[in-house]
């Protein structure tokens, strides 16, 4: 299968290993990959924080496009939710409405992808850690991502999983939300580290590397070992 | 910046720092998930249930007019008496003239958010009747002048030693802070004022069209003596409380005890259809009921929000708020407080002045999730925010918006910023937490993440070229 990837801007620029990761999955497996580096971004700040007539352009790049892809596969959870969820709301009774509803048939999240495209959950990964997931909230509750990653982990060879406190809860991050309101964007944030911290896990793996640069600053902050991964870098690992 | 943003940033602030706020309603709210999930569990089909839910309330929202005329003919046919409030004025001089009529001086009022809504109270003492809380957690925040922190759980930021501590002050006599202790100390003051009450005024949590009457869910039996004992009984509610049939109850009253309190049923729950009936021995001369509108018809009004009509103010959305345990209830300075008021507050009071609010979220969805009549509560706070921008934009916001808009339709010049943001980069230390630094909203408390020697494009580019 020729797999479109769908990598978000700050993906590309800060966690490219996340990018990296779902290559050389994808390829291991024996599919052609394939990448429009002329998408910059989904539109999904301006999109979040109402502006809704700026995101429009923005969003309407990134669907021409993905408008022969196959399939596209989000790194991230909320960029996905983006695609799939909410670009059909924002071209509603717009020309590019049908573009935006074909998109969202053929757009996944990677774990989701994996398991319920593919119908893999042996990747062939090795990774001799102790983890815990915590669950973007895009990908949880837009996209219903919540077992695909965990069935995907269990088949990692040497990797135990264990579950924090409340994992569904929100790390704090929520794009604008992280900097017009940091001190509440923090609290969240320090709740959510105190949970993983207290697992004993030696890394904390997502599926959306916006809710790990949020927890990896303040990790980083506090002066914590426990270091963040997005799914794709473990899945990678062999 | 208007008032209320900056009210909400200060107090926000304030509370997001509180480590000691932060554990007290961790603790609290600890209790309330385990004992919701083992509800939730005992239903054969709980996703079921909220779907009922939902269409049930769909149906009563959308033929509003219908069931309210329905509701209000029935129960004027039993002697009760039905007043119509356009807004808060309305429905506090409705009650004024009643306990004016009535020569009342002592009220007892059970718990009724649309009370704190009209600022009920406040009018009432202003002209000089002594007015009484008679639930508990409502008691405790009238004796502390404060507003309620949750609208079903008014005084759960206070500690056991902290209300013990109130006590001492405002009632005396206190023998410990258990919360049997606690419990009668305000049972000796309430079990007087019922008795010494002209009036009791109660709220309502669902009105039933089909034979008139209101129904009151509660835990503590103060609802039930404060609408039994006195002369008159005056009931306030928001017109979207009616449901079509009796026999709905048999869903809502158990959907409201488990996502309000994880109960399978509230300990208490009372059907009141009219003032004393000829030949019965007690109950009120009186019954009036005073439904509010208050700008809930621009809500419904609003097909795309209209749904948060469905609300039962079981407040279980504030209890998985990440938002609302982290700020706390005060924060919000409205009524309702947590995603629900975060979502109804700009319909019910102004868009432009409590915008922020639907800002101060990261749209995270566990309200949504967790909502038993299926309100789509966080994209409701997306749909303000859209509602906001495009009726008033910030013009910095707006530009800020264009011109990355623009940037993003050029690769080739977004690559040209990544390179010289990682030159900017090495030269943040210089800036960094400063008054200067461009990115101090994140630095202050978090470190940023590097911008990596070689993006995922070049990485592309290397790959393409290794694979052809």
């Amino acid at each position: 299968m020729k797999i479109t990837l769908f990598i978000p801007c700050f993906v590309n620029t800060c966690f490219p290993k996340a990018g990296i990761g779902m290559v050389e999955v994808f390829e291991r497996l024996g599919h052609t990959v394939d990448y429009r580096e002329e998408i910059v971004c989904c539109g999904q700040p301006a999109f979040n924080s109402g502006y809704w007539d700026e995101a429009r352009p923005v969003a309407a790049r990134a669907l021409k496009q993905l408008e022969d892809a196959e399939v596209v596969v989000s790194a991230s959870g909320s960029c996905g939710a983006m695609l799939k969820v909410f670009y059909p709301q924002l071209f509603e009774g717009r020309p590019e409405e049908s573009a935006a509803r074909s998109l969202a048939a053929r757009c996944f999240e990677f774990s989701d992808f994996l398991v319920n495209q593919l119908r893999v959950t042996d990747v062939g990964a090795r990774f001799p850690a102790k983890v815990t997931f915590h669950d973007g909230c895009h990908g949880l509750r837009e996209l219903g991502v919540k077992s695909q990653p965990r069935q995907l982990l269990e088949k990692v060879a040497g990797l135990e999983l264990v579950e924090m406190k409340e994992a569904e809860s929100c790390c704090g991050f929520g794009g604008t939300f992280a900097a017009k309101f940091p001190m509440i964007s923090t609290a969240m944030g320090e709740v959510k580290c105190a949970s993983a911290v207290e697992t004993g896990a030696d890394f904390i793996v997502s599926n959306d590397s916006s809710c790990l640069m949020q927890i990896q600053g303040l990790l980083d902050r506090q002066g914590r070992a426990l270091r963040t991964l997005h799914l794709a870098e473990v899945l990678a690992s062999r | 910046m208007s008032a209320p943003v900056k009210q909400f940033r200060e107090d926000a602030t304030r509370v997001a720092a509180d480590e000691e706020h932060r554990r007290n309603i961790s603790t609290a709210l600890g209790k309330y998930y385990v004992a919701r999930a083992r509800q939730v569990g005992i239903y054969q089909n709980w996703q079921g249930a909220r779907q009922a839910a939902a269409e049930i309330k769909w149906e009563a929202v959308n033929h509003l007019d219908r069931h309210l005329a329905e509701f209000a003919e029935k129960l004027e046919a039993r002697g009760g008496k039905v007043h119509w409030a356009n807004n808060s004025a309305e429905a506090r001089e409705a009650i004024l003239a009643i306990c004016r009529e009535k020569k009342a001086r002592c009220i007892v009022k059970s718990k009724a958010m649309t009370g704190e809504e009209i600022h009920l109270n406040a009018a009432l003492e202003k002209e000089g009747y002594e007015i009484a809380e008679s639930d508990l957690g409502e008691y405790i925040v009238q004796l502390r002048r404060e507003a309620p922190y949750h609208f079903v759980f008014p005084a759960m930021h206070l500690t056991r030693g902290e209300i013990k501590e109130l006590f001492d002050r405002e009632v005396g006599d206190v023998p410990s802070d258990t919360p049997e202790d606690l419990t009668m100390v305000a049972r000796r003051v309430m079990r007087r004022k019922y008795c010494e009450a002209d009036i009791g005024i109660s709220g309502a949590n669902f009105a039933i069209a089909e034979t008139g009457m209101i129904s009151i869910t509660e835990n503590e039996g103060n609802a039930r003596l404060t609408t039994a004992i006195p002369r008159v009984h005056i009931a306030v509610m928001g017109i979207e409380k009616v449901l079509p049939r009796l026999e709905d109850l048999a869903l809502f009253l158990p959907l409201l005890g488990t996502s309000g309190a994880g109960q399978a049923l509230t300990g208490y729950n009372s059907m009141i259809g009219g003032p004393r009936q000829p030949g019965e021995c007690d109950g009120p001369e009186e019954f009036h009921v005073v439904l509010i509108d208050n700008h809930r018809t621009r809500l419904l009004a609003d097909p795309e929000q209209r749904d948060a009509l469905h609300c039962i103010r079981c407040g279980a959305c504030l209890n998985v708020c990440p938002i609302f345990k982290n700020i706390g209830g005060h924060s919000y300075g409205t009524t309702y407080q947590g995603p629900i008021g975060s979502v109804i507050t700009p319909h019910l009071r102004g868009l432009q002045d409590w915008k922020h609010l639907s800002g101060a979220s990261s749209l995270c969805g566990a309200c949504t999730q967790i909502c038993p009549v299926k309100i789509d509560i966080h994209h409701h706070l997306l749909h303000n925010r859209r509602n906001a921008a495009k009726q008033k934009p910030l013009w910095w916001e707006k530009l800020a918006f264009r011109i990355s808009g623009a940037l993003f339709q050029r690769p080739e010049f977004f690559a040209f910023l990544t390179r010289l943001g990682r030159l900017a980069q090495k030269l943040h230390p210089l800036v960094k937490g400063s008054v200067l630094d461009p990115a101090r909203a994140w630095t202050n408390t978090r470190e940023l993440p590097e911008i990596a020697p070689r993006s995922f494009n070049d990485y592309w580019r290397e790959h393409q070229s290794k694979h052809q």
